[in-house]
Parts: structure tokens; sequence; C-alpha cells
């Protein structure tokens, strides 16, 4: 029978796949936005399962506002890039050293 | 039995497309598995009866974010190769970390499974008897949350303002239109009244 913990363990090597996934492409910021995307997405499961199994809608709205939050965030973020990407002539991301942060 | 089925076949392909996410050569081929990533993520919470969250999700972004990802990838012309130059050095230590941190979630979960932490004694807000899974939802969101609803609305035009107001640029050597110039040009600048003699033209 499938129990929370399976939609748990499903989520967390989502996330950790999403981690990983910016560690491993540094340089790539559009395979990084992918990455928080499927971030979000393992949140949202978490979300979702526990609010099924719990009883309690809550956890279903609030995986609606995640889902805007990360909506909200892919436009900007690719906005950004697009305007990164005409003054620059290139996406990587490792050499950003413009505002000496 | 069906159900597990369903579950094993909704997880395993969720888990398999988000690897290909992340590994995959070519961007445009990550944005694709992306999508198989997010309809499987539909279908494990169709699984346990989250429809709205689920076609929110396909028509979210299947429609919209995941088409987003593909427009900008096609349209920036990027040299892929190069950025993938780092890749291979990365991965020992990656995977390692990737261990490490799914040892860790396993970890707690099967602590949740050895004894279980009491949330809460009765559910907070369960679905009303025999309404759906939108119902309920709405029911929710239009009543005790609607705040946050309004503020989730005024992020999505905060999101759209900046992303419009970012990447609008002023371009030279274009003659857009100017409709006030337009509407403001009256008959009297435009044109003249002349009654030239026979045999002679008019001086423009």
């Amino acid at each position: 029978m499938i129990g929370i913990e399976h939609y748990i363990v499903v989520s967390s090597i989502l996330f950790v796949m999403g981690v990983l996934g910016i560690f491993l492409n540094r340089k790539n910021v559009i395979i990084i936005l992918m990455a928080i995307e499927l971030i979000l997405l393992a949140v949202n499961i978490n979300l979702v399962a526990f609010s099924a199994f719990l009883g309690d809608m809550v956890g279903q709205v609030f995986a609606m506002f995640v889902l805007t939050v990360a909506a909200g965030e892919a436009a900007i973020g690719l906005a950004i890039l697009v305007i990164y990407f005409r003054g620059r002539g290139t996406i990587a991301v490792d050499d950003i050293n413009r505002m000496k942060g | 039995m069906i159900q597990v089925f369903t579950f094993y076949l909704f997880a395993v392909l969720l888990i398999a497309s988000g690897a290909f996410t992340i590994f995959s050569r070519n961007p445009v081929h990550s944005v694709l598995w992306l999508i198989l990533a997010f309809f499987n993520a539909a279908g494990l919470m169709v699984l346990v009866g989250a429809e709205f969250i689920a076609m929110l999700l396909v028509i979210v972004y299947v429609g919209a974010v995941a088409v987003l990802f593909l427009f900008v990838v096609m349209m920036l012309d990027i040299d892929f190769a190069e950025l993938r130059a780092g890749f291979m050095k990365n991965v020992p230590l990656g995977i390692l970390l990737a261990i490490v941190f799914v040892m860790e979630l396993i970890f707690g979960i099967g602590a949740y499974q050895a004894g279980k932490i009491e949330l809460a004694d009765t559910p907070v807000n369960p679905a009303r008897e025999g309404a759906t899974n939108i119902e309920a939802v709405g029911e929710l969101l239009y009543t005790k949350y609607i705040f946050l609803f309004e503020t989730a609305g005024i992020i999505l035009l905060v999101a759209m303002v900046g992303a419009i107001v970012l990447t609008n640029r002023k371009r030279a050597g274009v003659r857009p239109q100017n409709v006030s110039e337009q509407v403001a040009r009256r008959p009297e600048d435009a044109t003249r009244n002349m009654q030239p003699e026979v045999g002679k033209g008019v001086e423009l």
C-alpha cells in the first residue's frame, strides 16, 4: 500500500536532484533555473501529499501560492538572463564579477 | 493494486525525467524532460485526490513556464558546449553530496515511520463532506486566505511589470507611430489653398 513515506521519498529524491543540478551545471544559468523549478516541484509534491494524508486542505492552498511565486521567479529570472546575454553575449554565470560583490 | 502500479510508474518516470533534465547535454532536451517531469508530478497529485493543483501544474508550468524556457533557450544564440566545460570536474563531489542529502532525508523519513509525531489531533481544515477538491480549495482560498490570494495576484503583476521593464529597450533607427502627434495635427497645418495663375506652377 502506498503511504505518505513513498511520497516523501519521491519528493526528497527530486529535491536533491534539483540541488545536484545547480551544483553540476554551475555555468549554465538556464539549467540552474530549471533545477530551481525542480526543487519547487518537489516542495509542492510534499505539500500536497501531507495535505492529502492529514486531511487538511491548507496544504493545497499553499501549494498554489508556491506555484505563483515559482512562475514569477521564472519570468523575472529569464528576463534578467535575456538582458545579461544582450550585454555580454554569453550566459556563463561563474564569472559574473561586475558588481565586485 | 492499480494505484500502487500507477504510483510507481509516475514516481519512476518523474525521477528519471528529473535526472535527464539536469544531465542532458542539450538545453532544449532539458526543457522537454522538465515538461515530462511536470506531467508525472501532476499524475502523482491526481493520485492523492488533489486534482486542482494537478491541473494548475499542467496549465501553468507546461503551458507557460516551460514554453517560456523553450523560447529563451531557442532565442539566445549560446555556445552550450563551452558552458559544459566544468561539468565532469564537478560530478564526483556533486554525486557524493547528493547521496549524503538523500541519506539524511530518508533517515528523517525512517524516524517519522518509527513513531508518529502528533501534528494535530483533528484535521484543521478538512474538506467539507461531499465537496470536490476544487470546491474545497475554493472555499478556503476565497474566505480565510483571501488576502494571501490577492497578494499572490500582486506578486504576479509585479513580476509581469518587472519582466517587461527589464527586457524593453529603446531601439535606434526605428520610426514608431506617435499617436498624440497624429491626433494633434490639424488640417490647416497640413494643407494650403492656392490659386495659381494660368501657365504658372506652385511653389512648394
